[in-house]
């Protein structure tokens, strides 16, 4: 059974259809890449996933649950994390809070045992930071430990976002553009990284890349997408040699 | 330079880093505990007054400097405070009961302007809060059966177990004792995941939201929690003043905790005390030195005001870490002395905005 499901997806703003029914399934397991040009309603997607937006028109289920009308809070407690395009870090505090803030989503004390430190805040806290030491020992982030992250290299800043969102120990990662401003290097590292929690941590990625190499190297399928609407749905090299693709993409004629 | 090795995760729990910090603030207890025996009564009562806004001040500090909500009617709620606690003792209740009471209320009130200013931030809020404080401060001149408007209200002297509070040195002592719950409930809220949730929504609510906070629910909380502390810090003014005019909870006093909370500096609970002595000590150095000033500046109307208007301006600009920030930059320089350079290998604190107590 598919992970995650959308059925007829769309969302208008005015007249713009930044997304005009859209359908795919995502199977536990894979890593699922959205790809097409600028403005095509890839990122339109995630918002419309982590509950941002609200779709006009169309349904979204995940394990079975209808997630269509759930408030975007509770989405990470039942298991979707993401990321952002341009990094959405809690720049003034250090790695380890931005790391402890993505527990947030496991707290079990209520607001007053907090304020009172009461036992069950006390687990709580010693809980998260076991949490947040597994996924700083998973992406060797040890040395950055109580840096603030308003003064971290960019691509350090990029795993940190990463780790953050491995804290909610999702069941659906989505990571928007992980690649974007790092160099080829980093790109590759990036790469490894998300073939990991696909193996050793069994995570469903869904990620939005404009990097084909990456593409290449670690998804199972593609979907590609122009104007918010679905061109195509395949494997790596299906959807790169579809000729509407490949006409979204350089332009020109293509025969009927 | 101390190096901190740790060997527990138990150990980042703790309100104090190492046992030097417990030292020395246990050293700072028993010097306020001694001080009534030490100074004359004027300075006491001026120093009760320090922690009475430093209480209001760690409220302030809890919204506008970690959850980033600037509120230009804190003043309002500490009026709502100290009202409600003349009221209630008039009615005869008990002031252990009073207290509480005077906090609730305020808090009620601090939700009610939480709920509808949600969707607000920056200038807004503060144009939105600023009105909630001229309705409430209005609300007390006008509600001449409860308040007895320009009257004036005079509030009952309370008793604690037979003790009578009246007097410098008992709201010296009742007010160091709130002051102390109210640092520790914030150092809770500081070091826990709501504390955490707040820093969050100041620095991106889009992510804050994405990684399961209830943004709406901690903004509104945060608004109770820091208007019940300065519903607390209202109810001992009230004692500190014994006598409510409806005209001492207007927006300067709200600009003046603002003060506290930047002067002080953003973000450290340290800072809100500082931030609360220079607050309450301007005054008195103005005094002091206005017939020294040529011509009739010193007694110009609207002096008090003006300066602390320029001080809040001169500190956003050129020490927005604020006294307490200075002194961190002052004690890593000593502590690495000769080899400090600016920017240099030492974690910037200067830029610990987020940091725990």
């Amino acid at each position: 059974m598919a992970l995650f499901r959308a059925e007829g997806l769309a969302v208008h703003f005015g007249g713009i259809r930044a997304v005009d029914e859209v359908s795919f399934e995502v199977d536990e397991g894979e890593v699922f890449a959205i790809i097409g040009p600028n403005g095509a309603g890839k990122t339109t997607i995630f918002n419309l996933i982590s509950r941002l937006y609200t779709p006009t028109m169309g349904r979204m289920s995940f394990r079975g649950h209808d997630i269509t009308a759930i408030p975007a809070h509770r989405i990470a407690g039942l298991g979707i994390a993401r990321t952002f395009q341009n990094i959405e870090l809690f720049a003034k505090a250090t790695v380890l809070q931005n790391l402890l803030i993505g527990c947030h989503c496991h707290v079990r004390a209520s607001i007053a045992a907090q304020i009172l430190f009461a036992p069950s805040a006390r687990r709580d806290e010693l809980a998260h930071r076991e949490k947040a030491e597994d996924v700083i020992a998973f992406l060797d982030l040890q040395r950055y430990r109580d840096a603030h992250v308003g003064g971290l290299p960019y691509g350090v800043r990029k795993v940190v976002e990463l780790g953050r969102a491995l804290c909610t120990e999702p069941k659906l990662l989505l990571l928007d553009e992980p690649s974007s401003g790092l160099n080829m290097e980093e790109t590759e590292v990036m790469g490894f990284w998300i073939e990991d929690i696909k193996k050793d941590l069994g995570i469903t990625v869904i990620m939005v890349e404009h990097d084909m190499n990456l593409v290449r190297q670690v998804s199972d399928r593609v979907m590609a997408l122009n104007y918010g609407r679905l061109l195509a749905l395949g494997t790596p090299a299906e959807v790169q040699s579809h000729p509407e693709v490949i006409r979204a993409y350089i332009g020109g004629e293509v025969p009927a | 330079m101390r190096t901190l090795f740790k060997t527990d995760y138990r150990q980042d729990l703790t309100i104090w880093r190492h046992r030097g910090d417990l030292f020395w603030y246990g050293l700072l207890l028993l010097i306020v505990l001694a001080l009534p025996h030490l100074l004359g009564v004027f300075y006491i009562g001026e120093l009760g007054a320090v922690f009475i806004y430093a209480i209001a001040g760690v409220g302030l500090m809890l919204l506008t400097g970690y959850t980033g909500l600037v509120n230009l009617g804190h003043a309002a709620f500490l009026g709502i405070g100290a009202y409600t606690n003349a009221v209630l003792l008039t009615a005869g209740w008990p002031y252990l009961l009073t207290l509480p009471a005077s906090a609730l209320l305020a808090a009620i009130a601090g939700v009610a302007i939480g709920i509808p200013t949600l969707r607000m931030s920056g200038l807004y809020l503060a144009i939105a809060t600023l009105a909630f404080g001229e309705i409430v401060s209005n609300v007390l001149e006008k509600w001449d059966s409860v308040t007895h408007g320009f009257n004036g209200l005079p509030v009952p002297i309370p008793e604690i177990f037979g003790y009578p509070i009246a007097g410098a040195t008992a709201v010296y002592y009742v007010a160091l004792a709130m002051l102390i719950l109210t640092l520790w409930i914030a150092a809770n809220i500081l070091r826990t995941p709501f504390g955490r949730a707040l820093m969050a929504i100041r620095d991106s609510e889009v992510s804050a939201r994405s990684m399961g906070i209830n943004v709406a629910l901690y903004k509104t909380v945060a608004f109770g929690v820091s208007a019940a502390m300065a519903g607390l810090a209202g109810a001992l003014f009230a004692q500190y003043v014994n006598y409510l005019a409806p005209n001492s909870f207007d927006v300067l006093l709200s600009v003046q905790f603002l003060t506290i909370v930047f002067v002080g500096g953003v973000g450290s609970l340290q800072g809100v005390i500082f931030g609360a002595l220079f607050v309450r000590l301007l005054p008195q150095a103005i005094s002091i030195f206005r017939d020294d000033l040529p011509g009739n500046i010193g007694h110009l109307p609207g002096l008090d005001p003006s300066l602390f208007g320029l001080i809040l301006v001169l500190t956003i600009l050129f020490q927005p870490t604020g006294i307490y920030g200075g002194w961190l930059s002052l004690k890593a320089w000593f502590q690495d002395f000769p080899l400090h350079r600016a920017g240099g290998f030492r974690r910037q604190r200067s830029y610990a905005k987020s940091e725990r107590v």
